[in-house]
């Protein structure tokens, strides 16, 4: 292993997440204050409970994972787009370096800031309501699997990303429906049945049980199934990646 | 010497089905400077990012330092130095970050010691808290040339490591490239300006639409194709060459007052004493005499000519 290959790279990624760090910690201070205001304590306080949870305490796992999985796809995305942009990423390529070290890197950089922004709000949320968290390590598996596998996935869009327009793409146009769909606001139960049936195809909807449920103990999905869920998706995005670095898609000609 | 870089019917065509290398075979001694010349799109490029694993070769096979460029990658590219044709810098990065980038990206451990002298040697030391994109176009090309130095590789491409460079700066550059083989680096560079192959090279190569031409060492190569001039400097001016020297291959200058014959100096003979007799015989005087090799420019511009008529 490269070792000191691979702390270049993340080193190198969190620098620039360090020289931002007032914005990248004011950003999700404010907008899950935003969050409490307006779904808290405006509409919050016409729906008595969900699932025997105030709801102010209920949206928290949800708007955890919404920021969690778009910050790990859009650092990670960016993270390797941008030297593919630029030019600069002939550097890894030429460098004695395998996919794997590349990959533990830049989505490595890319989670850890994750990480930090789902913790910056849990940390917020727990200033509005009274949390309490049943599973705790359950919590904390559940927030780096996501990290994690999210980080791994925006890698994927910034290697097939061709422009700015395709980086931004696939979040807008896929991710953040998911996730709204995905009862990171509401319970599936309170769904017509036709739309439960639905939201059993979205993958999003398991992680957002998931973590809800190592908060409340209560859950839409089978635990199980959520962690399968997470699993398989952290696994399909490493096959993908391997693939692309087997066959130098869109990086090496 | 034993060869540090061996190729073996290395190749490339690119997915849009165009052969950019035709299989090459060529290997490079420890501490030449081979300095590879042709004209737009003739593979140079290709060939050195087949070597720097940037492109994936179609079929042949190569060694740097008696590795595979494939399989034992790692231990290929650790001898490695890339400066690419194209300037790619992260402009928000500090010179002194961006050389400590890479020479961590190659495995090695920080060596705050090695890097001063790598960037004092480039004149780089007053500015490495500057952020790349503040420096102008030469320094840049500068700091990848310090990147490409920051893990010692025992193989340094420069592609095109002068273009769009001031004179001074390439003298310079010059320098730097003597003073690394010197340390025993080999160097392999692309170039469009020949007086600096004819500079600096030990050995040249000629590549054309993906085909090695040639490779000779510099001396033999301007000797073996040299035609030699002899420019005659005459003591009166004349309206026209006498009839009598109309056999030789002569021209006059604007001014009238001297005139250049070309010969070859591999021919049986070079014809310069019958000429001189026959000047003589017409009743010119001369005052001075000079001659001169032909240049590597010529050279190459001739063979690359004979090649196109020969593809035509
Ligand atoms: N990624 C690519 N895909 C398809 N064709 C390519 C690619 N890269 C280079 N080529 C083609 O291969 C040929 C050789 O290109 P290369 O860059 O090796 O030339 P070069 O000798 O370095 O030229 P220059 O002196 O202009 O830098 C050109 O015709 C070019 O268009
Ligand atoms: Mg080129």
């Amino acid at each position: 292993m490269n070792w000191h290959g691979i702390l270049a790279i993340y080193r190198y990624e969190m620098a620039r997440f360090f020289r931002t760090i007032i914005q990248g910690f004011i950003s999700p201070v404010l907008s899950t204050s935003l969050y409490f205001v307006v779904f808290g304590t405006a509409i919050g306080s016409r729906i008595d409970q969900v699932e025997g949870v105030s709801y102010a305490a209920f949206i928290v796992p949800g708007l955890i994972m919404l920021s969690v999985m778009t910050q790990g796809i859009s650092n990670a995305s960016f993270g390797i787009y941008f030297p593919k942009f630029i030019g600069t990423i002939y550097e890894l390529l030429s460098a004695p370096l395998n996919f794997i070290e590349i990959v533990i890197g830049y989505v490595g950089a890319a989670a850890t800031k994750a990480l930090f922004v789902g913790l910056v709000i849990l940390g917020t949320a727990s200033l509005f309501v009274d949390l309490q968290i049943a599973h705790p390590l359950a919590m904390v598996a559940f927030l780096l699997l996501t990290c994690l596998s999210f980080a791994l996935f925006g890698f994927i869009i910034g290697i097939w990303a061709g422009n700015f327009e395709q980086l931004q793409l696939i979040p807008l146009l896929v991710i953040t429906p998911l996730v709204f769909l995905g009862g990171a606001f509401y319970s599936i139960s309170m769904l017509p049945e036709i739309w439960q049936k639905i939201s059993y195809f979205n993958p999003v909807v398991y992680l957002i049980s998931g973590f809800r449920w190592a908060f409340f103990d209560t859950a839409d999905m089978p635990v199980g199934l959520s962690l399968l869920a997470i699993g398989g998706f952290t696994l399909l995005c490493l096959v993908i990646i391997g693939v692309i670095f087997r066959t130098g898609y869109r990086i090496k000609p | 010497m034993s060869a540090i870089v061996e190729i073996e019917g290395l190749t490339k065509t690119y997915d849009d089905g165009y052969q950019a290398l035709k299989p090459l075979t060529l290997s490079i001694e420890e501490g030449e400077i081979l300095a590879l010349l042709g004209p737009n799109g003739a593979g140079k490029t290709t060939l050195i990012s087949l070597l720097c694993g940037l492109v994936s070769p179609s079929g042949g096979t190569a060694r740097v330092g008696g590795h595979d460029i494939i399989h034992d990658y790692r231990a290929a590219r650790r001898l490695i130095g890339l400066v690419p044709q194209e300037i790619a810098l992260e402009p928000f990065q500090k010179v002194w970050a961006s050389v400590r980038f890479t020479r961590g990206l190659f495995g090695l451990p920080r060596d705050d010691a090695k890097l001063e002298t790598i960037l004092r040697r480039l004149s780089l030391w007053e500015k490495r808290a500057s952020e790349t994109k503040a420096l102008s176009g030469g320094m840049k090309r500068r700091v990848l040339i310090a990147k490409a130095l920051a893990h010692e590789p025992r193989v340094l491409f420069l592609d095109e490591p002068t273009a769009g460079v001031d004179v001074e700066l390439r003298r310079d550059m010059w320098e730097i490239v003597a003073d690394l083989k010197a340390q025993g680096v080999t160097i392999i560079l692309t170039t469009h300006y020949i007086e600096e192959a004819e500079a600096i090279a030990d050995r040249i190569g000629v590549i054309n639409r993906g085909e090695l031409l040639l490779v000779e060492q510099k001396d033999a190569l301007m000797r073996r194709m040299g035609r030699k001039s002899l420019t005659i400097e005459l003591r009166q001016p004349v309206d026209a060459l006498p009839e009598a020297l109309a056999a030789y291959d002569l021209s006059l200058s604007q001014d009238r007052s001297r005139v250049t014959y070309f010969y070859d100096t591999q021919g049986e003979s070079t014809g310069i004493t019958r000429l001189l007799q026959a000047l003589s015989d017409a009743g010119l005087h001369l005052a001075d005499l000079e001659t001169r090799q032909s240049s590597l420019e010529e050279i190459f511009v001739g063979l690359v000519e004979a090649e196109e008529e020969g593809a035509a």
